[in-house]
């Protein structure tokens, strides 16, 4: 279990259960808060994609393992290039659970090579993607995402 | 999430020392965690409870181990506040600077 490598991000957001699920595959929420579009049908067993907004390119694809609205999304994660190599796959989970007034997001990326360029480049993004989504969620305008990613990027 | 509880959790260098550790090896037990640091296991699993309230540590049950995991999402929500996205190229150029700069004289 110790060779591959788990991170575990939580953030409280003062939203509901559906807003947060919601955010999370609506591409235009995506592209406020990511800077690119998730898009799928979002059934188990489907692929998704994700998408630079300005170019268009395909940075991520993987497919839908489980979907338990509004609680619970299970996705594979992986580089364009790795898409039909399913043992390079990196694994994402979402979990939403209400907390008082909050909700309480938790997402945990596992599957992942430890010192890889993807494990490089999640560390960096999870928390920037996640207090984007926590701002544009509660204050309803996200942080300019450009700058965002050129950053969470350029540390690589 | 209360952010002077993140501050509180980060005002403490054994603290400090705990995110650092993890840091480097993310998703150790309590025993993990205690070996390295000069403190008994009371004190430890004491700020570890005070890191996972600040929501700096996420804790995962693993089988019967309890795995502690860093979670820096908070801190990049108090650099958001007093970040703005103009000064951001420019800090991010003086911490290059300061990598390269680092590097060189570590070698």
């Amino acid at each position: 279990m110790k060779n591959k490598s788990q991170f575990v991000y939580v953030t409280y957001i003062s939203s509901s259960v559906e807003k947060v699920w919601n955010a999370l595959m609506d591409p235009e929420m995506t592209r406020k808060y990511w800077g690119h579009l998730n898009v799928s049908d979002w059934k188990v067993g489907s692929n998704w994609k994700h998408e630079d907004a300005s170019t268009g390119e395909i940075r991520l694809a993987g497919k839908v393992v489980e979907s338990t609205p509004p609680r619970r999304l299970v996705i594979t994660w992986a580089f364009p290039a790795d898409a039909q190599a399913p043992e390079k796959h990196t694994r994402v989970t979402f979990d939403i659970e209400p907390v008082g007034n909050a909700v309480r997001l938790k997402v945990t990326h596992d599957e992942l090579e430890p010192g890889s360029e993807m494990e490089r480049g999640i560390t960096r993004g999870w928390p920037v993607v996640l207090s984007n989504l926590k701002t544009l969620l509660e204050t309803n305008e996200a942080m300019e995402t450009k700058a965002l990613f050129e950053h969470a990027h350029k540390r690589g | 999430m209360e952010k002077n509880k993140v501050f509180r959790a980060l005002a403490d260098p054994s603290r400090r020392k705990l995110l650092d550790i993890l840091r480097v090896d993310n998703g150790q037990t309590l025993g993990e965690l205690s070996e390295p640091l000069d403190m008994t296991r009371q004190a430890v699993a004491k700020h570890l409870r005070l890191l996972e309230a600040a929501n700096l540590v996420v804790t995962v049950w693993r089988g019967r181990e309890k795995l502690h995991y860093l979670n820096p999402v908070p801190i990049h929500e108090i650099y958001e506040r007093w970040i703005g996205k103009f000064e951001r190229s420019r800090l991010q150029a003086l911490y290059d600077l300061k990598e390269e700069l680092e590097k060189d004289y570590e070698k």
